[in-house]
């Protein structure tokens, strides 16, 4: 067997060898870079097609394309939502660009203790350009801005108090 | 509320079984040993081996029935343990193999004992009881929770195993060391299996006691002593089992079952200050047993400067022979460099005695190189990594703590067996699993990864769906 069909033969072994182990480490990548967060809101937005079909004009919520798009927050944009009545006065969530769901369901971002509220009751995402929007889930009672009940998407101003059920909640810088 | 029923829970993830990219690496890790085993016939005779369609089929055929049983009985196991096991023991088959083709080891063995018999056959075989074992463990270990009844029947079985080897008539002393057994012509080491059962006694020990352990104890210089009734008796259990392997003079098994203790101890309560007094325990016995024992002496000082210790020693004494190998293996790993001889075309065969077991790691320094030794050691870290993320994703203590009392002594084993060889620490003599030869190492070793398939299939496993919960009441309807 010649020197050189030996050379490369060692070569392409250890080549081989360290390939394997690239491999492997390639199938446990999601461990060392974290659990798989994006893929989880991914799938909660593919489940509910239906609704945003219904309510055609509102753009899906993604989180990160608004850090993509636009950059920093704009000036005068809220901060934090606050609940201002109902059995959780004083819960605040801070903003950050990631969608809010509202409702007495054990997943939601604020769980409510309200007879009133339905398990999805509402949403409050940022659009394209960090504007925050109320959306309802079409819950029972409804949810209301200031005194009108919503029907579609809606842009939320700063301090106006939006209703579900007996808890009214409101955002601010 | 027609809104509730397609709407996902968060947690709720279909984690992927991943038995697909198991069999693809497991495939992968098949060919690898062929194309070594290919490497080495050209390199010795220049044509291609006549086993290698054997050993390569044999290989495969092992993998693939570990594979379909681990498809069908523990279908979201982690997906890397079994090819990489299946690739260390196949690479040590091809490196036994090689070593069995050596002159000066036939030489050797004739001079000996009269006669030569190729070891390779018997790790083939030793690798298909380690599967069947593999496989046995799968289908009859259902849910390793079941051990955890087990506790103190693990305790006994472990002190009974660590024994055998002093039962006259069954014990036999060979090489300076009484770990064997000989059952029906076939030497058995107890010492490997102890490894496994006590892991479970330790870990059903301390999954009980481990709030006792941690919070009631006494402030003592900066450490926490526990009450002696909560720390009695596994302390009992580990001088006991200390006692027994000083006795038998098997250092490196009792370094493993005190470090083992020491992870699991650290694990279960969270306090520093057992690794404190862990490694001051260690140091001191070490210092005691390196007084004393003669020929942990010998080791030392084929540690400390093996060339000049085989200069100082004298003609034909252990302490020479010591140094003389120690010298060999130090040999071997500098002439394999960065890349190696390549496989086959190495001298690593002049460590002569145990140079297919204890010293097999020599042979991968001197033909793979520091390459491939990196390789080698990343692959066992590999599967210590799986074993800890196992433990890590283990939803019960019991798991939590056996998954990792085996991957710790895993890695301990490694420690040992690497350094010792490597001139790190002084030698004692132990086995590389799945690549050096020796049955019970082997057949232990597929256990051990049995076990961790088991847990990590539990942990991995999609939690069920939560039970029905307040949400699904009705909502209220204001009337106007």
């Amino acid at each position: 067997m010649s020197e050189l069909t030996l050379t490369v033969m060692r070569l392409g072994f250890l080549a081989v060898l360290w390939l394997f182990v690239i491999v492997a480490v390639q199938v446990i990548r999601s461990d060392l870079f974290g659990t798989r967060v994006t893929q989880r809101g991914s799938r909660r937005q593919d489940a509910r097609p239906q609704q945003n079909a219904r309510q055609a004009a509102s753009p899906p919520p993604q989180r990160g394309q608004q850090s993509a798009g636009g950059g920093r927050q704009r000036r005068g944009a809220p901060t934090k939502l606050v609940v201002s009545e109902g059995t959780l006065t004083g819960t605040t969530v801070a903003l950050q660009g990631q969608t809010i769901t509202l409702g007495r369901a054990h997943d939601s971002t604020i769980v409510l203790d309200d007879d009133y509220a339905s398990s999805r009751h509402a949403r409050i995402y940022p659009d394209r350009d960090g504007q925050w929007i109320v959306e309802d889930l079409g819950s029972t009672n409804g949810t209301y801005l200031d005194r009108t009940r919503l029907t579609t998407a809606t842009p939320i101003p700063l301090g106006a108090p939006i209703r579900i059920g007996k808890t009214v909640i409101e955002l601010r810088k | 509320m027609s809104v509730v029923t397609n709407t996902t829970t968060i947690g709720a993830i279909e984690a992927p079984s991943r038995r697909n990219t198991e069999l693809a690496l497991l495939a992968f890790a098949v060919v690898i040993p062929v194309f070594a085993y290919l490497n080495v016939g050209l390199a010795l005779d220049g044509e291609v081996p006549s086993g290698m369609l054997g050993y390569g089929l044999g290989l495969g055929l092992l993998a693939g029935v570990a594979h379909l049983v681990v498809r069908r009985f523990a279908p979201y196991a982690d997906p890397l343990l079994l090819p990489l096991a299946t690739l260390l023991n196949g690479m040590g088959l091809v490196l036994i193999w090689r070593l069995d083709q050596s002159p000066r080891l036939i030489a050797l063995a004739k001079r000996q004992y009269g006669a030569f018999s190729a070891s390779a056959p018997n790790q083939m075989m030793y690798s298909a009881i380690g599967i069947a074992m593999f496989v046995g463990v799968l289908l009859i270990l259902k849910d390793h929770r079941v051990l955890q009844r087990y506790t103190y029947i693990s305790m006994v079985a472990a002190l009974i195993l660590l024994l055998l080897p002093l039962v006259p008539g069954l014990g036999t002393d060979s090489f300076g060391a009484k770990i064997w057994i000989r059952v029906g012509g076939f030497s058995i080491q107890p010492g490997e299996f102890a490894k496994l059962v006590l892991a479970v006694f330790f870990s059903g020990y301390l999954m009980v006691k481990r709030d006792a352990l941690a919070l009631a104890s006494r402030r003592f210089m900066g450490l926490y002593l526990p009450r002696g009734r909560d720390l009695g008796p596994i302390l009992t259990i580990w001088a006991v089992s200390l006692l027994i392997l000083v006795f038998e003079n098997d250092l490196g098994t009792s370094l493993l079952f005190f470090g083992m203790f020491v992870i699991m101890l650290y694990v279960a309560t969270e306090r520093t200050s057992w690794i404190v007094m862990g490694l001051l325990m260690a140091t001191g016995g070490a210092v005691f047993v390196s007084t004393f024992a003669s020929h942990v002496q010998s080791r030392v000082a084929a540690w400390l400067d093996p060339f000049e210790c085989l200069k100082t020693a004298p003609e034909g004494s252990n302490m020479a022979y010591a140094c003389d190998q120690m010298t060999q293996v130090l040999m071997s790993f500098g002439s394999g460099g960065i890349l190696g001889t390549g496989l086959g075309q190495g001298n690593s065969d002049l460590i002569q005695f145990a140079a297919n077991s204890d010293f097999i790691f020599a042979t991968v320094g001197e033909e793979l190189g520091l390459t491939g030794v990196m390789v080698f050691l990343l692959l066992y870290g590999l599967i210590i990594e799986r074993g800890v993320r196992t433990a890590l994703a283990a939803r019960d203590p019991f798991g939590k703590l056996l998954a990792m009392g085996l991957s710790g002594a895993f890695a301990l084993q490694i420690f040992v067996v690497a350094g010792g060889v490597m001139g790190l620490i002084p030698l004692t003599g132990m086995t590389m699993p799945f690549l050096a030869y020796g049955g019970s190492s082997v057949i232990a070793n597929w256990a051990l990864i049995g076990i961790l398939i088991r847990i990590s299939d539990t942990a991995r496993r999609p939690a069920p769906a939560p039970a029905p919960s307040p949400d699904a009441e009705m909502t209220q309807v204001v009337r106007p």
